[in-house]
């Protein structure tokens, strides 16, 4: 349960962190918040010969407004995510889904790109990213570039993140007066991994859905858009039959993993459960 | 430029020099990169009341308070605390800050091997420090980190929640 030797580097300016990754090529691990990757390597994971800390970087750090987005630096923490005002005006699905994630104390440290880069396809920030239409700028050897969410996440920890690339902000479109939110998990404990987590941003117009993006994690390889649901749920009033349709609709959106503990069946149902209940709040909220 | 220093990596074992404040006091020492900030304060430090338990984040026997903040110390490395503020469950005691808290788990049986009480503790004490009277959930809420395999947890809950029921009331608890 120890990691094996490593050399460490703390980076000031991302251009040595990038450098310094150039350098060691493969061998090399950026370390922010480390929640996900420290017992990586304590379990052997990963076995990497040189950390480079990134969390010293002030380029990395800072939430602020800039143009039609909330620029939310990678070394965001995820307890900021529940402190930061800008973010509970702004950006409110990241807020209504920060307590979920994880343990007060892993909150304290865990961070925004961290858990973006990593993908894990159970985790709820990666998720919301989809789910608000956010882009992801990326810092690397050959210069700078933003990725919509739609397109970074490809696989099971798999991203459009090349080897020796950074992310260093999420671009998140700002929240507007004629949008709702809605954000829930099915968990058998608080703080576990979700059985089936889901985040939605809706435009309304005149009491109907203009437009909707619904994104569900913990159901496969990565966090997954139903566009089949949102399909159903354009133009509509949320009415029960239009829900019920949605909800029918996740059969053909989502393919759950086989998994002794928790059946496709059983996920799938689950799935349906919550987008039903979200479904439902975020009509209230009309 | 200065940028990484290649030699680094000709010697993964080389140890580093590390300086934090640790309860008040400045310190120094001389660890591995891959020593866990953990290890650190227990063999380097002496500093025994902070528990290693599973080493992964997921007990919460570990919790430190770093530059103010409750975070595990299994989850970082030393090198990476390198110039912060570590405040331990020894520091904790000695400043009186959590006086009540643990009074008030000894007087309820919170706590029967008392592996998961320091990490309680550090828990206890942010959780009320930032939500001045929580509720029964909310306190359950903050301790999902934080495994006890003696006490069932209920005495934990009703200790936490005596205490900031106390603080608000501002006396001690009854």
């Amino acid at each position: 349960m120890k990691a094996r030797a490593f050399s460490y580097f703390r980076a000031a300016t991302i251009e040595q962190a990038l450098d310094a990754h150039a350098r060691v090529g493969d061998d090399a691990r950026f370390i922010a918040g480390g929640q996900s990757l420290v017992p990586a390597l304590s379990l052997r994971l990963q076995a990497p010969r040189l950390l480079i800390d990134i969390t010293h970087i002030g380029e990395l750090r800072g939430v602020r407004r800039e143009g039609g987005f909330l620029r939310i630096g990678a070394l965001t923490r995820h307890c900021e995510m529940l402190s930061e005002p800008l973010i509970a005006e702004f950006a409110p699905l990241l807020h209504a889904a920060a307590p979920f994630v994880a343990h007060p104390a892993i909150r304290n440290r865990g961070t925004f790109g961290g858990s973006v880069a990593l993908a894990d396809p159970a985790s709820e920030f990666p998720a919301m990213t989809l789910a608000l239409d956010a882009e992801i700028e990326i810092a690397g050897p050959s210069g700078r570039r933003r990725v919509k969410a739609d397109d970074f996440f490809l696989d099971l920890f798999e991203t459009a993140l090349q080897p020796g690339e950074l992310i260093t902000a999420i671009y998140v479109p700002l929240f507007k007066a004629d949008q709702r939110f809605a954000f829930d998990e099915l968990a058998r404990r608080r703080g576990d991994y979700a059985l089936v987590g889901c985040g939605m941003l809706a435009t309304c117009a005149g009491g109907r859905i203009d437009d909707i993006r619904i994104s569900f994690f913990s159901v496969g390889n990565t966090p997954t858009r139903v566009k089949g649901a949102e399909a159903t749920l354009i133009g509509s009033s949320l009415d029960s039959e239009r829900i019920a349709a949605a909800q029918a609709a996740l059969e053909g959106d989502l393919a759950p993993p086989d998994s002794d503990e928790v059946p496709p069946a059983m996920r799938l149902h689950l799935a349906r459960v919550l987008l039903g209940r979200l479904l439902g709040r975020l009509k209230e909220g009309a | 430029m200065s940028g990484l220093d290649e030699t680094l990596l000709d010697d993964t074992e080389a140890t580093v020099r590390v300086r934090f404040v640790v309860n008040g006091r400045k310190v120094a020492c001389e660890v591995a990169p891959r020593e866990t900030l953990v290890d650190c304060l227990r063999n380097e430090l002496e500093l025994t009341g902070t528990h290693a338990g599973c080493e992964m984040g997921a007990c919460g026997a570990c919790l430190v308070q770093l530059d103010g903040r409750a975070v595990h110390s299994c989850l970082m490395y030393a090198v990476q605390a390198d110039g912060a503020r570590i405040d331990t469950i020894e520091g904790l005691t000695e400043s009186g800050v959590i006086a009540d808290l643990q009074a008030e788990f000894h007087r309820r049986n919170a706590l029967q091997c008392g592996f998961c009480t320091p990490g309680m503790l550090v828990n206890a004490h942010e959780l009320l420090s930032q939500v001045a009277e929580p509720n029964r959930e909310e306190i359950r809420d903050a301790l999902s980190g934080n495994y006890c395999r003696c006490t069932g947890y209920e005495a934990i809950v009703d200790a936490i929640d005596a205490v900031a029921k106390a603080r608000c009331e501002g006396g001690g608890a009854t």
